[in-house]
């Protein structure tokens, strides 16, 4: 018999992965949005929207979605639960 | 004198040696020097002793006494065994063929001597 | 000032460089090193093909023409990388499980392997890819001359043709030479990949260093940067929302489907768990690459005279500003991203070419008979390199004939539209049963169609391929199908029409025609399998055994592994669960324990299918059916595999029982030797013995017996030592700790040495040589071997029972070596005995005082030492012995030497 771990811990886990996957699922479509948003902007008569203005929106952006990315991705290794693989050929 | 040695011996040297030894003591020394027709030699010279080596070209030493014990006439001959292998099994197989004294080279001249006076003496 | 020249230089260094890099890469792998090369970062950097030249010097031109759109070429990447969950992963497992080598492969394999799509596929890559390889070769010589023209010296400009025509051939050398080391496209190109690494960090540091000198060297900081990007062209943000929304789309589209891009993201995939770094490591990569493209074009736009080409602004900059390194640097950035493109587009392509056009093309002009596999090999191979040169070299016709002008700028994101056209097929045959081949080759053929009539033919310019005309009227004077005005869609930006139209039509027409018409039953198979990849694939999928029958697994089993075994294997498995008798409870464990065992029998796909249809819990999966196919085929082959073993079993036990009668000879053997020395010992003590008791207990000797006796005791003393020497000799030499006395002598010398040593010739022996024969230099122990030569005359001289003894010596060169032969007139050896004549202690026949039977298990010792070889010769007059030198020890000799 293989040792498992506590139940309550392993339940925890599968539950925390399958939401993690949910947020890497919904992590591109809230970055098109983002990415989509300064389409909308429209400045006053006059003082139009500046490309510095954009800039300082979409770079920060697109770190803050890379960031992200690197905190989901983290729970979800290959979704064999045996994890490792590594050395295989 | 009448007492009749017969030695069965390859070794020139020890011929020589045993020879040398048995006929200052009185004896009739013959010597046969291989073993495949050392029966016959045994047959033709009714010795009273046979003095026999172990490895002899031919025939080992112990088939010809084995020959020598399972034939009606000599089965009674007595017969000294010199062996130059000391191993055991060699000694228990000379037994098992019914050797009547077992000695192992190199010997004392002295103790052939008693051990060939004592064989035929009894 | 040399620029011109240290360009040259530095850029070949930078070449050698990469052809190190990639073989060192290529070494470390092949000999199992270098698990970094297998690390995710690796992995990213390669990725960054997709930056090509376009996008080093490009961006910086589009941001100076168009503000911040260039931006969209980096947002759609990043936005599928972050969305690696829903995509990527699904591509890269069906890659890994189906050993995909190309998006064509991908997209025919999900198609019931049909070659035709895979052809329609591969044509429109080929298409796509040649202007962009095109586009690289001109970068590279645009950069170049724009080099060449702000360097004075330069005397003579090299033309741009020579420049692109190096550029071209170098790098089909290194894709042949890196790119086509094997054959199956599974195996990773390590060294490629590791180059394209480096490449991925020089441009960006070249960027980023141009970035920098920019902003802080140039501008003065950020603050005065944004000042200038406020005050210039592009300060105000008026983005047509279509451009950004299509674009962002396109590039997206495009990250997917470009050939080289699923080349370095399937094909070349290590790990999946690769990706995860990836999904935010490659979005970083494409933030830095961008981040200082809006100031490096507005300070260029400001600082550079008026007319300066923003294209080459990376390159510019700082030659303008004599920063000579600098321009080097950029220069190398840009010859990096135009390089790693070029060959991975030029692997992934023609992988494709001749996967799907070449070998098909040769398999039936050979009447479809696969001869040998090693054939087919060779052929592929060669298929593959000359595709790769074929890309290529239309790569670089292309330019030539394009005459590498401005047309050729927009010929990225028409190449970008081109490859998208796989995307409906692509993403339709990952999440959708329903899509079939029909429905994937009439989107594709619509497609590409519209695609090539609204953006590639018009992309070469009004009146080059389609007649002004066209574009006014319409064909045939249609007005509806006017290129850019497509169904009346009037006044659209014409590349966001294309792919309007294009991806509109192309989607519509495949899921259309996929829902009317009816696929293959190989297409439903692959259909499910790629959908359901994560059911299908993995490791070991786990068994739910609720419902399975324990009894019903037995009977099975018993037919496969036979009763005895069957039913031990169920009761130690019930007896493990604590229960009695045969049927335990069938646990997971128990399931997959048990599969192991059948597949030992049956070969795992099928055991692992008959335990689920006994199970039930898991449909046979189309995996499992296909898999079950494959090892019927196989069957043939296993079994000849099996007789193969089963011979091989056979020969390790007949080695087994060799060796074990040899050890129990050897032991035997051992006695023997025992007995044998103890009595080679005690016959001359006996004599010694006997006789100088004779002489000590024995009055009246006469003199001439004393002498005799004493004689005697002396013979049998010499002989005794003899046999002591020849022991310790002997063990010596079996033991190999021998150590030989090299020299040169003459052959004769040694001879009449040996004779003279042996006791030489008498009457009463007569020894017979030829001395011209024996003109012949020796260089080996010739002490050794004069007691071998010794030996056999002394043996001779011993043993010959002829009337009148006769030795005859001959020796003769021949290939083997040189042969010397010891012949005598005697009776010779019986045939009994010649095979142990060389054993210790054997003696030929029976001796007289003397020898004890070693001398010739000590000359084959030293024979063997002498890495020759001494062999009775059979069936000659008498007794011979032949002995044998190498060849490599004898030397003819010099002629005039007497």
């Amino acid at each position: 018999m293989r040792e498992t771990p506590g139940p309550v811990f392993l339940e925890r886990r599968t539950y925390r992965r399958r939401r993690m996957a949910d947020a890497a699922r919904m992590l591109p479509i809230l970055g098109g949005a983002l990415f989509l948003l300064p389409l909308l902007w429209e400045g006053k008569p006059g003082e139009p929207v500046r490309t510095s203005m954009v800039m300082f929106y979409l770079f920060p952006v697109w770190l803050l979605l890379a960031v992200t990315s690197v905190l989901i991705s983290r729970h979800l290794r290959s979704d064999t639960d045996n994890g490792g693989g590594h050395g295989d050929h | 004198m009448d007492r009749k040695v017969l030695l069965i011996e390859d070794e020139p040297n020890i011929i020589e040696a045993i020879s040398f030894i048995l006929s200052r003591d009185g004896w009739e020394v013959k010597t046969h020097s291989n073993g495949h027709d050392a029966m016959d030699a045994v047959r033709a010279r009714r010795p009273d002793l046979v003095i026999l080596d172990v490895m002899l070209p031919g025939k080992s030493g112990f088939d010809i006494l084995q020959e020598i014990r399972a034939d009606a006439d000599l089965g009674a001959t007595p017969v000294l065994m010199l062996t130059a292998r000391g191993q055991i099994k060699d000694r228990e197989l000379a037994e098992k063929s019914g050797v009547s004294r077992y000695m192992t080279k190199p010997f004392a001249n002295a103790d052939v001597l008693e051990a060939v006076r004592s064989m035929v003496g009894s | 000032m040399a620029t011109l020249n240290v360009l040259v230089l530095v850029c070949l260094l930078y070449v050698a460089f990469l052809f190190a890099v990639a073989f060192g890469a290529d070494r470390a792998a092949r000999r199992g090193r270098g698990t970094w090369l297998r690390s995710p970062v690796v992995y990213t950097l390669s990725l960054s093909i997709y930056c090509t030249a376009w996008t080093f010097y490009g961006a910086v031109g589009s941001a100076a023409r168009s503000g911040l759109e260039f931006l969209t070429i980096y947002l759609g990447p990043t936005l599928v990388m972050i969305g690696w969950w829903w995509t990527l992963r699904k591509m890269v497992r069906v890659g890994r499980s189906q050993r995909i080598t190309s998006i064509a492969d991908l997209i025919s394999s999900r198609y019931g392997k049909s070659n035709l799509l895979a052809v329609l596929v591969t044509l429109l890559a080929v298409i796509g890819t040649t202007p962009y390889i095109a586009l690289q070769l001109q970068s590279v010589t645009l950069s170049f001359s724009t080099f060449a023209a702000h360097d004075a010296s330069a005397a003579e400009l090299p033309t741009l043709q020579s420049t692109a025509f190096w550029v071209a051939l170098g790098l089909a050398l290194f894709t042949i030479l890196f790119g086509t080391r094997n054959l199956d496209a599974n195996e990773r190109h390590h060294g490629v990949v590791m180059a394209i690494a480096v490449e991925a960090v020089v441009k960006l540091a070249a960027l980023l260093a141009v970035g920098i000198f920019v902003v802080w060297g140039l501008a003065g900081g950020i603050g005065p940067t944004l000042d200038r990007i406020d005050a210039s062209p592009i300060a105000t943000w008026d983005q047509s929302g279509g451009r950004w929304i299509g674009l962002t789309m396109l590039s997206a589209a495009a990250f997917l489907c470009l050939p080289r891009m699923f080349q370095v993201m399937v094909v070349e995939n290590e790990d999946e768990d690769h990706l995860r770094t990836a999904a935010w490591a490659f979005p970083g990569y494409l933030m830095l690459m961008s981040l200082f493209v809006v100031p490096i074009a507005v300070v260029g736009l400001d600082i550079l005279p008026p007319g300066s080409n923003p294209d080459m602004f990376v390159l510019t900059l700082p030659l303008q500003e004599g920063r000579d390194w600098l321009a080097i640097l950029s220069f190398i950035g840009g010859f990096s991203s135009a390089t790693s493109m070029v060959i991975v587009a030029a692997i992934a392509v023609s992988t494709m070419v001749s996967n799907h056009v070449v070998m098909p093309v040769w398999l039936w002009s050979t009447g479809g008979t696969a001869m040998m596999s090693g054939d087919v090999r060779h052929v592929a191979l060669l298929a593959r390199r000359l595709s790769i040169g074929g890309i290529v070299l239309l790569g670089y016709l292309y330019f030539q004939i394009s005459g590498g002008g401005t047309a050729l700028a927009a010929i990225g994101l028409v190449s970008f539209a081109g490859v998208a056209q796989f995307l409906p097929a692509l993403l339709g045959g990952l999440f959708w049963r329903g899509a079939n081949r029909t429905g994937a080759l009439a989107g594709l053929g619509v497609g590409a169609t519209v695609w090539l009539y609204c953006l590639f033919l018009p992309s070469f310019g009004p009146s080059m391929i389609l007649p002004q005309t066209v574009f006014d009227h319409g064909p045939f004077g249609l007005g509806w199908l006017r290129p850019q005005a497509l169904f009346g869609a009037v006044g659209m930006d014409p590349l966001v029409h294309a792919v309007m139209w294009s991806m509109m039509l192309n989607t519509a027409v495949f899921v259309m025609v996929s829902v009317m018409t009816f696929p293959r039953p190989v297409e439903r198979l692959q259909g499910a399998q790629f959908v359901n990849v994560f059911q299908h694939s993995g490791t070991a999928p786990g068994w739910s055994g609720g419902l399975a029958q324990s009894e019903d697994l037995l009977i099975m089993s018993q037919r496969i592994m036979g009763g005895a075994q069957a039913q031990a294997l169920f009761s130690s498995a019930a007896k493990r669960q604590g229960l009695a008798g045969y049927l335990p409870e069938p646990t997971p464990e128990f399931l997959q324990e048990l599969e192991r065992e059948l597949s030992g029998s049956v070969g795992a796909a099928t055991a692992h299918a008959m335990i689920s249809q006994i199970v039930g819990g898991a449909t046979v999966s189309v995996e499992d059916l296909m898999a079950v196919a494959d090892e019927t085929a196989q069957i043939m082959e296993y079994s000849s595999q099996l007789e193969a073993k089963t011979q091989e079993q056979e020969r390790t036990a007949r080695q087994l029982r060799e060796a074990y009668q040899k050890l129990t000879q050897l032991s035997v053997q051992k006695d023997a030797f025992l007995s044998q020395i103890s009595h080679e010992l005690r016959t001359p003590m006996t004599s010694i013995r006997a006789f100088s008791e004779i002489l000590r207990d024995t009055e009246g000797l006469s003199s001439e017996e004393k002498g005799k006796y004493a004689t005697i005791i002396h013979d049998e003393a010499i002989r005794l030592t003899r046999l002591l020497d020849d022991l310790l000799d002997l063990s010596v030499l079996e033991h190999g700790q021998v150590v030989l006395n090299i020299h040169s002598g003459r052959l004769r010398d040694l001879l009449d040495r040996a004779v003279g040593a042996a006791g030489g010739e008498t009457d009463m022996f007569k020894i017979e040589r030829h001395g011209s024969e024996e003109e012949l230099w020796l260089t080996t122990d010739l002490d050794r071997l004069a007691q071998v030569f010794i030996n056999l005359i002394s043996n001779a001289r011993k043993y010959c029972d002829a009337g009148k003894p006769v030795l005859t010596i001959t020796a003769k060169l021949e290939t083997a070596g040189l042969v010397i032969d010891f012949t005598d007139n005697g009776s010779g050896i019986p045939t009994d005995q010649q095979s142990v004549i060389f054993e210790k202690f054997s003696r030929i026949g029976h001796t007289k005082a003397g020898g004890a039977g070693l001398g010739l298990a000590i000359c084959r010792e030293i024979m063997a030492r002498l890495r020759g070889e001494i062999i009775y010769l059979p069936g000659q007059s008498g007794a011979s012995f032949r002995v044998i030198l190498p060849s490599e020890t004898v030397s003819v000799p010099h002629v005039a030497s007497a």
